[in-house]
Parts: C-alpha cells; sequence; structure tokens
C-alpha cells in the first residue's frame, strides 16, 4: 500500500487555490439530497457541521457531552494564532509557516502547514462577525500577545478563555441551523463503531448514554472531529471524558493512524498532589510571557522560595536557551523541567515541580497590570492551591496535554477510508512531532470553517448517485451485534477491580515509558506491561449496572479498553522512530548537551499504521515528507 | 477526614428520589469534591452497589458540565466557584455533607446527581447567535470596537452555562443566563443589528421552558462561577421593553 497525500501542484503559496479553483462542486439542489454525519462538538466538528449546514447539506451532529458548548475546546486558555501582522513585526503567512514547521522539528508536510497559515487571517475575521470578544487596544483594534517558539507577537486571545469564547461562537453558529432544521443534534451519544459499506465510511453505530439504546445513522460522509487522547496518561490536562474510541474504532475498519505516540507534554500545568487526583489543571503557557522559570541552585533545597536568594537560584530556560528564554517551545521547555527534576532540583512537596515566578514582572509592571493579563489564572491557581502566585511563586510540571498524532489523513483532511474525514486534533497533519501553542484552536478552526466545505464537497460531488441507505442493510446490523457482543463482554468479566484502576495503572506506565523520554530498553518492557496489563482487564475488571440503561462505567470500561490497545501502538510507534524529533526523545540519540537528535537520512516519514487483525502486529507504512521550500535545519533556540 | 454523606439518588425521571447516607474515611483536604466523589464511588463499584451518577468533565471550571446543591448551595459553600475547583479542605472532619441535584422543573432529573439542562440549548437556539454564515466575514479590524467595550462584551460573554444561577433562584428563573447572551452580543457591534428580535425571541423561550420570573434576590450573581453580573438582566429587560414598544 502506497499512502498518496494528493498535494496539489504549483508552487507552495498557490497550492490551496489551485485546489479550490479544480475540486469539484456539488450544486444546491443536490446538496439537500446528501447526509453528513460528524462526530465531535469541539472547534474542529461544531465549526464543520455549521459550514456545511449552511451549505444546503443534511447534518447530524453528535457529541457525548450534554451540550455541544462542552466540548473540551472550551478549555484552551492562551489564543489563536493568525498571520495579521497587526504588529506591523515582521508577521507573514511565509513566516508563521517556517515557524510552525520548524516547531514541528520538520515532520509535517509543507503544504498542509502552509494552507494552515493562509487561512489563518480568515479565521480572525470570522471569529469577529460571531460576536468572539478578543483583546482590544484602547484604539479599538485588535491586541496580539507571544507565545512559544516563535519571536513575533501573532496570538490574538479573550483573556484566558479563547477555546470557550471561539467555541462559543462556533456552538451558537450550530445551534442557528439546528433552529433552522439543517442539523440534527445528538448530545450524551457516543459513537461506537463506524460502517464501511463496499470500501467507502457509510454511518456510525452510537450509544445513547442516557438511556443506553443503541442506535444506527447512515450518511454519505462521516466526518470524525474527536480530538486528542492525551488523556490515556490518565494524569493530563484534557477533560475526564476525552477518548481515542472513535478514531480507533475507525482504525480497526481500516483508517491508517500516524505517529500516535507523539504527545505533547505541556511544562505549565500543577504537579501531582496525591494517588487519588484524576486530573492536571493546565496554567496557560501565555504565563511564560512575564513569568520566569526556575529551581534552587541547591539539590533538595529546603528554603521557602522568597527565602532564595537570586544568586542561588537556576534560570534554567534562560540560561540554555538564551534567544527565547522562557518562552523556549512547549516540549523543550518540558524537557528542561524533567532534566532538573530528574536531578534532584524539583521543588513542592513532591519535589515534582518547578518555580514559576513574577517577582520581577510585578516590580517592573505593577501588580494591577499583571492582574488584567492573567487575572483569571492567578484566581485559577489560588482556588486550587490555596496559594497567592502574586506573593509567592506558582508550582508547575509538565502535564500530558496534545496528541500530535491521529488518523492519517491527505491534503483533502480524508482518511485511508474514502468518505471518512478526519478533522482538528483528531488528524495528524499541521503540527508535526510537536505543536506550537495556540496553533491548535486555529487548525481545528481552519479544518472545520474553510477546509472541510471544499474538500468534502469535492468527495461528494462523486456520490451524487448513490441513495440514501436504509440502516437495516446488512453491514448496519453486523455492527450493532458486534457492538452489543463487546458491551456484553465487558459487563460479563464481573471481576474485581474498576476502570479506573487500569486507566491509572496505564498512565503511569505511559508517563514513565512513553512520555517526556523513551528509550529502547523501556519501550520494550511497557509493551509487555501493557499486553499483561490487558489480559488483566478482560479478566478482572467490574463494570456495576446494565446496559441498557445510564451506565458511566460502561463508557468508562469501553473507553479504557480502547486505551490499552493504543498505548502497545503508541509504544511500538515510540520504539520503531530511531531518532529523536519534537516530543519524541529517545534517549539513545541526542546530542551531548542532550538535545534531541534527528535522522533526516532514514527518520524523514510519517509512520503511519495499519490495523491487520486482532492480536496482529500493525503493519508500518511510511508517508515521505518532501521539503521543496525549507531547508532540513537542526532546531535550534538558543 | 471522615465525612458523613447524604447524597440524593433516583434511578431515573419518573421515579421516587431520596437521600442516602454514606460514611467516608480518609479524605484528604487537598482532594477536589469531584475527587471525593470518585473515592466513594471506587468504593460503592467494589461492593457491588451502582456508583452515584454526577455530571462532570473538565474538572478546571471552564465547561458547566459539573454543579451540585452542596449543603444547600449551588457548588458548594465559596462563592463564584464550580463544584470541581471545590476542595474538601473547605470542610472538617466528621462534617455530614448533604449532596443534592440542581433543582428546577426546567432540569429534569435524569438520575441521581444529572439533570437535563437542554433548555439552555433551545434558548441559544432562538437567537443567541449572530446571523453570520462561514465566509461572509469583513475584516477584523474593520469595526473598530473599544478596549471597554469589548472587556464589557466578554464579562457577559463568560457565562460557562452551568445553571448555578437557576439552581439557586427561589423563581428557579433563567434570567442571568439568558440575559447574558443578550447582553454579550447587544454590546457589540456584530451583534447589535439583531438584538431586538433576538430579545423577544430568547425570552419567550425562556419563558415557554418553564423557568420561573426574576423577582430581583440577586442570588444568582452571588453563586455564578464566572461572577456573571445582574446588571445583564437589568440590560435585558430595557432591552426587552424597548423591543416590545417599537415592535408596535
Amino acid at each position: 500500500m502506497e499512502l498518496n497525500a494528493k498535494i496539489p501542484p504549483g508552487p507552495l503559496k498557490d497550492k490551496w487555490s489551485f485546489y479550490k479553483d479544480h475540486a469539484k462542486l456539488v450544486n444546491p439542489a443536490n446538496r439537500k439530497k446528501m447526509d453528513i454525519i460528524v462526530v465531535g462538538t469541539g472547534l474542529a466538528g461544531s465549526a464543520a457541521a455549521a459550514s456545511l449546514a449552511e451549505m444546503g447539506y443534511n447534518v447530524k451532529s453528535f457529541c457525548f457531552q450534554d451540550s455541544a458548548r462542552r466540548a473540551h475546546s472550551v478549555a484552551a486558555q492562551g489564543g489563536v494564532n493568525a498571520a495579521k501582522n497587526y504588529k506591523n513585526d515582521g508577521d507573514s503567512i511565509y513566516r508563521m509557516f517556517y515557524d510552525t514547521i520548524k516547531g514541528g522539528d520538520f515532520r509535517s508536510r509543507e503544504a498542509n502547514v502552509y494552507r494552515l497559515a493562509e487561512c489563518s487571517a480568515q479565521l480572525i475575521d470570522q471569529a469577529v462577525a460571531q460576536g468572539v470578544p478578543f483583546g482590544r487596544e484602547y484604539g479599538g483594534y485588535l491586541n496580539n500577545r507571544s507565545f512559544g517558539g516563535v519571536q513575533v507577537s501573532r496570538t490574538f486571545y479573550a483573556r484566558g478563555q479563547t477555546g470557550q469564547q471561539l467555541l462559543l461562537g462556533s456552538y451558537q453558529a450550530l445551534m442557528r441551523q439546528v433552529a433552522a432544521k439543517t442539523i440534527k443534534l445528538y448530545t450524551r451519544h457516543e459513537m461506537l463503531d463506524l460502517v464501511v459499506i463496499d470500501g467507502k465510511a457509510r454511518g456510525i453505530v452510537v450509544r445513547n448514554l442516557d438511556t443506553g439504546e443503541i442506535e444506527r445513522h447512515s450518511a454519505h460522509a462521516v466526518i470524525l472531529a474527536t480530538g486528542g487522547f492525551g488523556k490515556i496518561y490518565y494524569l493530563s490536562t484534557l477533560a475526564m471524558g476525552c477518548n481515542a474510541s472513535a478514531i480507533w474504532r475507525a482504525h480497526k475498519k481500516g483508517a491508517l493512524m500516524a505517529c500516535p505516540s507523539w504527545t505533547q507534554v505541556h511544562p505549565t500545568s500543577l504537579p501531582q498532589s496525591g494517588d487519588y487526583q484524576s486530573k492536571l489543571t493546565l496554567m496557560s503557557e501565555s504565563l511564560r510571557n512575564d513569568g520566569r522559570i526556575w529551581v534552587p541552585l541547591k539539590p533538595s533545597e529546603n528554603r521557602k522560595p522568597n527565602d532564595i536568594p537570586e544568586t542561588e537560584r537556576d534560570y534554567y530556560l534562560e540560561r540554555r536557551y538564551p534567544a527565547f528564554g522562557n518562552l523556549a517551545p512547549r516540549d523543550i521547555s518540558s524537557r528542561a523541567a524533567k532534566e532538573r527534576i530528574d536531578a534532584g532540583f524539583g521543588v513542592g512537596p513532591q519535589r515534582n515541580a518547578v518555580y514559576l515566578d513574577f517577582s520581577k514582572a510585578i516590580k517592573e509592571q505593577g501588580k494591577g497590570r499583571i492582574k488584567e493579563k492573567y487575572g483569571n489564572l492567578f484566581d485559577m491557581y489560588r482556588k486550587i492551591t490555596a496559594t497567592d502566585a502574586y506573593v509567592e511563586p506558582m508550582m508547575i510540571s509538565p502535564a500530558a496535554h496534545f496528541s500530535m498524532g491521529g488518523l492519517w489523513i491527505d491534503y483533502e483532511l480524508m482518511t485511508t477510508i474514502p468518505g471518512l474525514f478526519a478533522l482538528g486534533e483528531a488528524n495528524f497533519a499541521d503540527h508535526g512531532a510537536n505543536r506550537l501553542g495556540a496553533n491548535s484552536l486555529l487548525q481545528a478552526c481552519v479544518d472545520g470553517y474553510f477546509i472541510a466545505p471544499y474538500t468534502i464537497s469535492n468527495y461528494l460531488a462523486g456520490e451524487i448517485k448513490s441513495e440514501r441507505l436504509p440502516t437495516d442493510h446488512q453491514a448496519f446490523v453486523d455492527a450493532e451485534v458486534q457492538v452489543r457482543a463487546h458491551l456484553g463482554k465487558l459487563l460479563a468479566i464481573n471481576g474485581n477491580k474498576t476502570a479506573d484502576y487500569y486507566h491509572k495503572t496505564l498512565g503511569k506506565l505511559l508517563y514513565d515509558y512513553c512520555g517526556l523520554s523513551r528509550s529502547k530498553e523501556g519501550l520494550i518492557h511497557a509493551i509487555a506491561e501493557i499486553k499483561k496489563l490487558r489480559e488483566d482487564f478482560y479478566n478482572d475488571l467490574k463494570v456495576p449496572g446494565g446496559e441498557d440503561e445510564m451506565n458511566g462505567e460502561l463508557e468508562k470500561a469501553g473507553r479504557i479498553g480502547d486505551y490499552l490497545e493504543v498505548a502497545d501502538l503508541m509504544c511500538q510507534d515510540a520504539l520503531t522512530r530511531e531518532e529523536s524529533c519534537g516530543a519524541h526523545f529517545r534517549e539513545e540519540y541526542q546530542t551531548p548537551e542532550g538535545e534531541a537528535l534527528r535522522n533526516d537520512e532514514k527518520f524523514c516519514f510519517v509512520s503511519a499504521w495499519k490495523w491487520q487483525g486482532e492480536g496482529q502486529e500493525e503493519l508500518l507504512i511510511p508517508e515521505p515528507l518532501q521539503f521543496e521550500n525549507v531547508e532540513l535545519a537542526v532546531r535550534s533556540y538558543k | 477526614m471522615k465525612l458523613y454523606l447524604k447524597i440524593w439518588r433516583q434511578s431515573d425521571a419518573a421515579s421516587e428520589g431520596k437521600l442516602v447516607d454514606y460514611e467516608l474515611d480518609n479524605v484528604i483536604p487537598h482532594m477536589s469534591f469531584l475527587e471525593m466523589m470518585d473515592t466513594l464511588n471506587e468504593q460503592l463499584i467494589l461492593k457491588g452497589d451502582r456508583p452515584v451518577e454526577f455530571d462532570h468533565d473538565c474538572r478546571e471550571g471552564i465547561c458547566g458540565q459539573c454543579g451540585m446543591m452542596i449543603n444547600g448551595q449551588a457548588h458548594g459553600p465559596i462563592a463564584n466557584l464550580t463544584t470541581c475547583q471545590l476542595h474538601m479542605r473547605e470542610f472538617k472532619d466528621g462534617d455530614t455533607i448533604y449532596v443534592e441535584p440542581f433543582r428546577a422543573v426546567a432540569f429534569p432529573i435524569k438520575r441521581d446527581l444529572r439533570v437535563d439542562r437542554s433548555a439552555f440549548d433551545r434558548i441559544i437556539m432562538a437567537g443567541g447567535f449572530v446571523s453570520v454564515n462561514t465566509g461572509q466575514a469583513p475584516e477584523a479590524n474593520g469595526i473598530p470596537i473599544t478596549h471597554e467595550q469589548a472587556e464589557s462584551a466578554f464579562d457577559s460573554a463568560a457565562c460557562i452555562g452551568c445553571g448555578a444561577c437557576v439552581a439557586t433562584c427561589k423563581n428557579s428563573s433563567a434570567a442571568l443566563f439568558t440575559s447574558a447572551k443578550i447582553s454579550h452580543l447587544a454590546k457589540l457591534p456584530q451583534g447589535k443589528m439583531e438584538s431586538r428580535k433576538r430579545v423577544l425571541s430568547m425570552v419567550k423561550q425562556m419563558d415557554d421552558e418553564n423557568f420561573g420570573h426574576c423577582s430581583n434576590t440577586e442570588a444568582c450573581e452571588v453563586e455564578c462561577p464566572q461572577q456573571i453580573s445582574v446588571l445583564n438582566i437589568a440590560r435585558m429587560n430595557w432591552e426587552y421593553s424597548l423591543s416590545s414598544v417599537l415592535k408596535k
């Protein structure tokens, strides 16, 4: 099998225009006859659903939350990037493209990344038109802030709640179409299988989480915008319900998974305080604009932070990366923190944190100004830790955050199953091996608002003769039988351990062996342990209650069953990539200074994985990356 | 810490519910309230009992999914906080804690502490949006909006839709929720154009959903995790009166 990314011809800057000019269209009369399923109502899902419905398609939209407005895009804090160059500081589409390619450690497609930058400005226009209250200057024009890994200010923000405000914009657009009856919305529904007929995605099987009822839905195309699966690490910045089940079940139906082990570990999250803990709260990267990161010079330091004199502090990011300092990209900042913590310089009761200190900024700018910029974050910090960060430095620690990996897609956002599209964090595409801050909101929005409407129409133009499928088709019947059998199997085990036990154990394994740093030995060990854990899961899991009712534990068990399989593939993916790039740091491949050592000769490709059946090893199909416009350089922030 | 919990258990909307007693040992002050509930559920499952169903997702105070009445207060004893951000350090060893769902006619109980808040979605459907299609937007800086105007619109837009305002209100009014959206959009030039039609339609939907009327007790603002101001309600009333008069 050869992977064809279907990159349009022509110079980089003309590729998207060329595509749009030549894409096939569906006339308005025919759009009414075509059904599209969108799973997920985060930014990518709600933007796609609303945009396609506005064009006249029939859309069915699904989410597991009790309202579309609660999808996890809501939690993004810091901002969204766009190459508007409002600051006149040298920004441009090309500059943004280059920053993103470099930020991803040269492991993404040039054409995709360029398109992301190209569509960024339009997104800001769209969001403002929807009523998103971005931060403004006193003259009335839009303001920007800086984010990690770049030297311009291109991040638009709505205080520390940019994700929420963008999502409310797309949610409202979605609800407007629900009112217009062009979208039928199914909240509290979870996708449990994909239905493929004659090689094409033609529907899904879902479970109504309030009643336990299993439903079948058919369509001409299926969009998965189901987000990332960083929650596989259990302790993460993600919401409790975030999962890999939709994309994993599509994977088992033939869609390839790309680079599943590339997980961004965010440097500024709150540290773990105990075993009961269920999540790690993120503190926006924007704090690094004014906060300075340090650890004591002396290991196992017991003095309080304010009692440690300036000369006995190690501002290790400023020391190691003078050009970017505290705004070094996330992978680099997280790894540097881990290096200091592992070497015994960590702070806090568990010695698992570093300081993020605002005293200099408060001295220079005044408390009022800092409060205006980050007030809600300081409040959140106080609520959770009962500590006043205006007086004492914050304690922060790295936490699993974003999945760069996901379903493999071509330039049209289509997976290897025709008619199945993956948008936003659910796909692998634009971020390479490390995502830059404020690019995730952007990618989700651009995929949903501006790319999917063109590429899905291009696909559907070839489907106008295909009739609406009745859901009593044998493929739907079979899928439902399979789904019910799996639920029954989970309920029948009746063992002695809860789903959370397995999730926590798996998460710890992944943090230790497939997290910030990986080694051949560790990964082989983890693969064996995951196999044992999976066997134990199917022998000793306990799920109370039944199938035909609301059953939160059954939902969890299904997701964790999938996570146990995803985790195995993540370790395989990390094991076979014998280089370090971005968030993927293999201990065997580093420079004498401890920086990531890429191997462009052997690993300049995307690892796409093909499911070969239960118990079979997955097949690695590489998609070579061609760089025609940028030179593969050593990624330096020094 | 040892806690005595009295938790509302109800299998579905049609059945009767009741408070059930639970004792929980080894509660750690650093735990969040939901982590305390997780600990209880873990014990219930291992004993073979049905765990307590409760809504939650992001656990960082922004998704608006969690919400319980804790000792009779929406989201518990601390003002302007979601349940997920409430920590056990606010309670003492030996405390008895009553945990109940958000109660309102318009929020039917689904099971235990989970309620149906889809009425909020239908209020938004009635007009809580700007009628702009993808692709129609002009240049973002084309219409300047003052810093103060944008900040004020943000203050209204910050609502997380959790329903604490309704649960707190003695009339189960959704005035704070509805007015926050009406104000957010009316304060911006992009939303201003449709504001007259919007306010009439959203208020009608709010009434149709069986939410009560606002009698200005201002209790909602006290509990709102986002500190949404009751001035939004005043604006809604003003917009409503104006639109009703001008309609004729």
